[in-house]
């Protein structure tokens, strides 16, 4: 069920578009789903469909033709590593290598602990910021040297096995 | 401290990119600091003072429609998203007469290899875009307009929603603006990962709330755009290029750069340079003062080669690169595209297969699906680069690569499948001898 808070977030995004076309929220509203419950549930584009007007499958299809939904739950950090040839060139691609290392996963895993889900990325269009990368869809980190991705994973984590 | 703070202290200050102060002549990140991006800044800047002169506000008589738009054409300004079409062509093309709704779109769905401007422009200066859709949108009779913003810079689509408040609360946008009888209404939508939206009918798609997939075309956006309306695209910096060119003329713009290739463009220059970042310069600078400009070559080195629009733009070599000014015509005389002015540098020690085989997964990985020829053939072009790069490549490698992308290049409802076949083509071409001696050198591992 969708809770008032919520649903008053789906209200402002559709007052953008003209009544008939509610559609055109379904990609924000996915958006705040996932924010709020951490991926894309059945149940939740079950929910969506039914505040949209639209079917059940029209939103399953934007869940899966876009590359930031999350189709399963994911660790309480998404992290998302550009390392598409701009990147690459100053070196996203060791960023990327760095990070499985600290984490002790490979890429597109979780932590044991399920604190971190770690994933290489395509394009952030930040590509004077490399190494760069996405925290949680919503927080680009630039310029992450070593040094860097060490601070951010370390208070990441210390923020994460607070209660 | 909460997590939002903890990631607030790695997000860019803008610093690096936009505030170095080696921008010539800028006119779109023009005296911005970073915390001047509000609307009264703007104001004090002379913003929104080109809205006030089309609607006659400051005692002028105003501009008609047809001023605006003959303005647009007389300044030379060409499209900054990739394609480098006349603004103010394809702002005649609106039927201006059509009586129902029409709608103008900007696209800010910035995922192009290499390209960080528009994210700048819409973080620090925000407001130049909305004037400059609120002027398009007087010049076209358009009443409603959208911002489609790439999904993966969601602090820049806040920043721009900020924006609109502000610009509706002063009566620059909404209803009968600034007392006169023209009213807009301007809205800010996020894609969510999905190169293909950058391509202007996937972008409509997607504001629909579908899978973004393009459309065919004909019939073009003019006719038959969002809902079916008729609608204008343009980029976002194409927007903000607009407000100096109605407040200082459409000549003096055309002036700032060079015949058919008027005013500043921003280049996005990644890669190996000491200073990547974002280079608001005249267009017909040469290359190797933007080089300079970005500290010249990482470490010393020497150049080998630069993708010179975006990762979809056919690489030249260094040599060829050297001897070019940047703009439309100088880069396409060269071989390649201006593209969306996104400069990625390559020093002497790169290798030329692996770059394209980073590419090459790229375009396999945001095919949409639709067309066979791209779906399939994006895989398989990767398929193949990678064989080569891992020691694998075999002698008939090279013709296939070429046999692929040419089965490929203009058998598609986009340009995706060009821009992932036109890579391929280009570093084949150029750089032909790297991809042989990986396949020989396979060759004779097999042969011992």
């Amino acid at each position: 069920m969708i809770s008032e808070a919520t649903r008053a977030r789906f209200d402002r995004e559709t007052a953008k578009y003209p009544v008939e076309q509610r559609q055109s929220a379904v990609m924000a509203c996915l958006s705040i789903v996932q924010q709020e419950f951490g991926y894309v549930s059945p149940e939740s584009e079950a929910d969506i469909a039914a505040y949209l007007g639209i079917a059940k499958m029209a939103v399953h299809e934007v869940t899966t033709f876009y590359n930031m939904y999350n189709q399963a739950p994911v660790g309480r950090f998404k992290l998302n590593v550009c390392t598409n040839l701009p990147c690459q060139l100053r070196d996203g691609q060791k960023a990327l290598h760095h990070l499985e290392a600290k984490l002790g996963v490979s890429m597109g895993e979780t932590t044991a602990d399920g604190l971190f889900t770690l994933q290489q990325s395509e394009c952030l269009g930040a590509c004077a910021d490399a190494p760069v990368m996405l925290v949680n869809d919503r927080h680009m980190c630039s310029f992450m040297t070593h040094e860097k991705l060490n601070q951010l994973v370390d208070a990441l984590r210390n923020e994460g096995v607070q209660p | 401290m909460s997590v939002n703070a903890v990631l607030q202290q790695f997000a860019s200050s803008g610093v690096e990119t936009c505030f170095h102060g080696r921008h010539i002549n800028p006119q779109i990140y023009a005296d911005l600091n970073g915390s001047n991006w509000s609307l009264s800044a703007y104001e004090q800047r002379g913003g929104y003072q080109a809205l006030r002169k089309i609607l006659g506000m400051d005692g002028g008589q105003g501009l008609t429609q047809d001023e605006v738009i003959a303005t647009v054409k007389e300044s030379g300004l060409r499209g900054r998203g990739g394609a480098g079409f006349p603004t103010g062509l394809k702002w005649s093309f609106m039927p201006r007469q059509f009586p129902g709704q029409k709608y103008l779109v900007c696209n800010s769905d910035e995922g192009e290899p290499g390209t960080c401007k528009d994210r700048d422009i819409l973080m620090f200066n925000p407001h130049i875009v909305i004037e400059g859709m609120a002027i398009a949108a007087y010049a076209m009779g358009i009443s409603t307009g959208y911002n489609y913003i790439h999904g993966e810079i969601f602090q820049v689509y806040e920043r721009f929603e900020a924006a609109l408040e502000e610009a509706r609360a002063a009566g620059y946008l909404g209803q009968a603006i600034m007392g006169s009888s023209f009213s807009f209404q301007l809205h800010a939508h996020h894609g969510f990962g999905a190169y293909i939206c950058g391509e202007e009918t996937s972008l409509l798609e997607s504001l629909e709330g579908k899978k973004g997939q393009p459309r065919f075309k004909p019939p073009f956006p003019a006719s038959f755009g969002l809902y079916g309306k008729p609608t204008t695209i343009n980029n976002t910096e194409t927007f903000a290029a607009v407000p100096w060119i109605i407040r200082h003329g459409g000549l003096a713009y055309l002036e700032c750069g060079k015949p058919n290739n008027g005013g500043t463009k921003i280049f996005s220059v990644s890669g190996d340079v000491e200073r990547p970042g974002n280079y608001e310069i005249p267009l017909g600078t040469p290359f190797s003062a933007l080089l300079d400009l970005a500290g010249g070559v990482s470490g010393g080195r020497k150049l080998k080669a630069v993708i010179p629009g975006g990762s979809s733009s056919p690489v030249l070599p260094a040599h060829v690169i050297m001897d070019c000014t940047m703009d439309y015509d100088s880069i396409s005389k060269a071989g390649s595209m201006l593209g969306s002015g996104a400069v990625i540098v390559m020093d002497e020690t790169r290798c030329m297969v692996e770059s394209l085989k980073r590419l090459s997964y790229f375009y396999m990985h945001e095919s949409c699906g639709q067309c066979t020829p791209c779906r399939e053939g994006t895989g398989w072009l990767w398929r193949l680069v990678d064989r080569i790069h891992r020691g694998e490549g075999r002698e008939t490698d090279m013709q296939l690569l070429d046999n692929v992308a040419e089965s490929i290049m203009g058998r598609t409802i986009c340009a995706l499948g060009d821009a992932a076949a036109m890579p391929v083509r280009a570093m084949v071409k150029h750089f032909r001898p790297e991809f042989e001696a990986m396949i020989q050198s396979a060759q004779q591992a097999v042969a011992v």
